[in-house]
């Protein structure tokens, strides 16, 4: 049984793992360096009766798969930094009413309109914080294509478990690098369906109300039950309540609903890390070049690690505590100012052991550069 | 079916300032709905924010209260996701054609079945008074303490040139042709703007000494002529009511079908 | 002349009697300005719309479109 092997970009990667999840609407946007995405969703969805559109811009796209998807189709969109940022007011809206749909955001070089064609990581807090108020996410990355299909099939499978958007943070080099890819049997990797409710017609269904196991069963619009969908603090009815109790219980069940289950949503890779005195902690394209530097080194004995994070947001602190404890030197490997580096500086025992290789020119990082890291550690100089 | 059938009646009186029109349009709006006897289920309310919006909270439809300016690019993920429902979109001015005027316009050149209703009140009013692209040159507001220097859109000629298939005016004096035209717009087969002025006598009204909202009502009976009128010519400020565009043009939803089934035989 | 906020005359079927909601109604005049036939007032106390003189109402509904509270009704 030989099964389909593919040599594609890490836009298409997405596309076919986006389809084998279930993919069923696609709103997007052209920008660099995610257009890809939708110039493939533009051939497949079709063929397959699937909805696809090209909207007026990033903040219709977004709004676009939010009402799709309380029709109950599997809907998602993808951009890019400046996209991004249009879209997160309706990011916010998706996380208030709790509505699943995938984010696909392909990172490219600096902020603004930046470096269009190059790449970077820069995007990673604003998935955490790009919308107001607070609230939790999910955020899931890659380093391969491999992982980027497995990573997109969770995106989906989160979405409608926890009924929350899920934002896939790729970036330009792994969007648009080619890789072979080796596409599972359909069945082979579980999928989560749509959780629809068991009440009936004369009953009265709350789409506010978590059942005991915390699920929330939808009812899709255009079925036996008529409720309403906000962006107000609302009640388990969905209608707008200023009620303080129920923006108290509404705040908090939003942001437990995720921060409560880092464990169950964390997804993350270990290289050697056992008896590793020196861990790299990276993700995406950055992860690529610190495993070269880890295996280049370990052949040489020295005792390196890598852990590659795939679950960004919720970030895995305990985790990331527990796997760092007996480092000496514990090296953030990324393509920003260090808006990982921030983050695991609060989650490990020593923030003095903690150090940043990194890169913001655009370029890939190298593993030279973070050797030359390595050497300023062990003080060598570079 | 009694018009009460329709509310949402737990959340009743509606947060509506007395002798506001929105109210009237409602009323109209439930009635248009009872003629063409369509289900509940089958209805879908998308609105924006401001206090247009709020009608979707007190009508028994599948309602989605959405973002300010945006109603109209969630109404067309709700249609093209499910074609076969009724999706209608009421907004205010400024939500319509301020902040939500570029998809006013893609939906509109997109000709997709939905039915925008714009309950133009001239005035931003859920925030207390500022002028919109609709308030009018001279007119007062909060935001414009001196007589706004904007010029209007025509909400019409906007419509049209942006492609919708349906077009009329209407207002809240006129409440039978509102019902009429409400009905012939939910049916049409395409995209729908039914511009609907409603008196708002708590900052237009008052801002602009036009009285209370009965007066405002008159203003409506006086100051708009049927399309075509012979006074309008007399007196070009003047504003035309009625239905000035219905066309049936390939709509946005059934051009996809055809698509899918032609590509679906490669 | 009673000042009633509900009002009914003749047999069920045929619409001839007016009802009016006195928590849905704001009191904005709009009824009162437009009956034809002068049924309608506003109650100083309370100031809500009350039927007036109910005899001069033929039932022709236009308080019932017109009402921004949908609280008048033929009954």
């Amino acid at each position: 049984m030989n099964k389909k092997k593919v040599f594609v970009q890490g836009n298409e990667a997405c596309v076919e793992a986006a389809l084998y999840a279930g993919v069923d609407f696609f709103a997007g946007y052209p920008i660099t360096p995610s257009t890809e995405i939708a110039e493939q969703l533009a051939y497949r969805l079709p063929k397959k009766g699937g909805k696809f559109i090209q909207m007026e811009d990033e903040i219709s796209s977004m709004c676009a798969i939010i009402g799709a998807s309380l029709t109950g189709l599997k809907s998602m969109t993808a951009t890019s930094g400046p996209g991004f940022t249009l879209k997160q007011e309706a990011i916010g809206f998706a996380i208030m009413a709790e509505v699943p749909c995938v984010i696909v955001n392909v990172q490219r070089g600096g902020l603004s309109t930046g470096l269009p064609t190059s790449v970077q990581q820069g995007d990673v807090m604003q998935a955490r914080w790009g919308t107001h108020g607070d609230h939790s996410i999910i955020a899931l990355t890659a380093s391969n294509h491999q992982d980027l299909f497995a990573m997109t099939i969770e995106a989906f499978n989160l979405a409608e478990t926890y009924r929350t958007p899920v934002i896939l943070l790729f970036d330009a080099v792994i969007g648009h690098m080619r890789e072979s890819l080796i596409i599972p049997e359909p069945g082979e990797l579980p999928l989560v369906e749509r959780l629809k409710t068991s009440v009936d017609e004369k009953t009265n269904y709350h789409p506010y109300l978590p059942r005991e196991d915390g699920r929330l069963p939808m009812s899709d619009f255009g079925g036996v039950h008529r409720y309403n969908v906000t962006g107000l603090m609302h009640d388990m009815w969905g209608f707008p309540s200023t009620d303080p109790r129920v923006a108290y219980i509404l705040m908090h069940h939003l942001y437990e609903k995720i921060e409560g289950h880092v464990n169950e949503i964390c997804r993350m890779k270990e290289f050697y890390l056992e008896d590793a005195n020196c861990i790299l902690i990276s993700y995406g394209a950055s992860a690529r070049s610190a495993l070269h530097v880890v295996q280049s080194r370990r052949a040489r004995g020295e005792r390196l690690g890598l852990l590659e994070l795939q679950t960004l947001w919720p970030f895995p602190a305990e985790a990331v505590r527990q796997k760092c404890e007996r480092a000496m030197y514990v090296i953030v490997v990324e393509m920003n100012l260090g808006q990982i580096m921030r983050v695991v500086k609060r989650a490990i025992d020593d923030p003095n052991k903690l150090f940043l290789a990194n890169r913001i020119d655009g370029e890939l990082i190298t593993p030279q550069d973070i050797k030359n890291m390595l050497r300023m550690i062990y003080g060598k100089g570079v | 079916m009694s018009v009460k059938d329709y509310l949402r009646e737990r959340y009743m009186p509606h947060l509506w300032c007395a002798g506001c029109g929105h109210g009237i349009v409602m009323n109209n709006l439930i009635r248009a709905i009872i003629d063409l006897g369509l289900s509940k289920n089958d209805i879908v309310m998308v609105t924006g924010i401001g206090c247009s919006s709020r009608i979707s909270g007190y009508l028994d439809f599948h309602t989605l209260h959405t973002l300010h300016g945006r109603a109209l690019a969630f109404a067309t993920g709700v249609k093209l996701a499910r074609p076969e429902l009724s999706i209608i979109v009421p907004m205010g001015d400024g939500d319509a054609i301020a902040i939500g005027g570029n998809h006013f316009i893609h939906a509109a050149r997109r000709n997709i079945d939905v039915t925008a209703i714009i309950m133009n009140n001239s005035i931003y009013g859920m925030t207390g008074g500022q002028f919109s692209p609709l308030t009018g040159h001279d007119k007062k507001a909060t935001t414009a303490p001196f007589g706004s220097i904007d010029h209007p859109f025509d909400t019409v000629r906007l419509a049209m040139g942006a492609g919708a298939s349906f077009v009329a005016r209407t207002t809240t004096y006129h409440v039978t042709s509102m019902k009429n035209i409400l009905k012939k717009a939910i049916m049409h087969k395409g995209f729908s703007v039914v511009e609907i002025l409603s008196q708002c006598p708590t900052y237009f009204g008052k801002k602009n000494n036009m009285g209370n909202a009965v007066d405002m009502l008159n203003d409506y009976k006086t100051h708009t002529v049927p399309i075509g009128s012979k006074k309008k010519k007399e007196n070009p400020d003047l504003i035309e009511r009625g239905i000035f565009v219905q066309e049936e043009r390939e709509e946005y939803c059934a051009e996809y079908e055809m698509l899918v089934k032609k590509v679906k035989k490669e | 002349m009673s000042m009633e906020n509900s009002a009914k005359k003749g047999t069920e079927e045929n619409k001839t009697g007016i009802e009016i909601n006195m928590d849905w109604c704001k009191g904005c005049g709009i009824c009162v300005a437009f009956c034809p036939h002068n049924v309608l007032a506003i109650d100083e106390d309370n100031e809500k719309a009350v039927i007036q003189n109910f005899d001069n109402c033929n039932f022709c509904g236009l308080c019932e479109l017109r009402c921004p509270d949908i609280a008048i009704e033929l009954v």
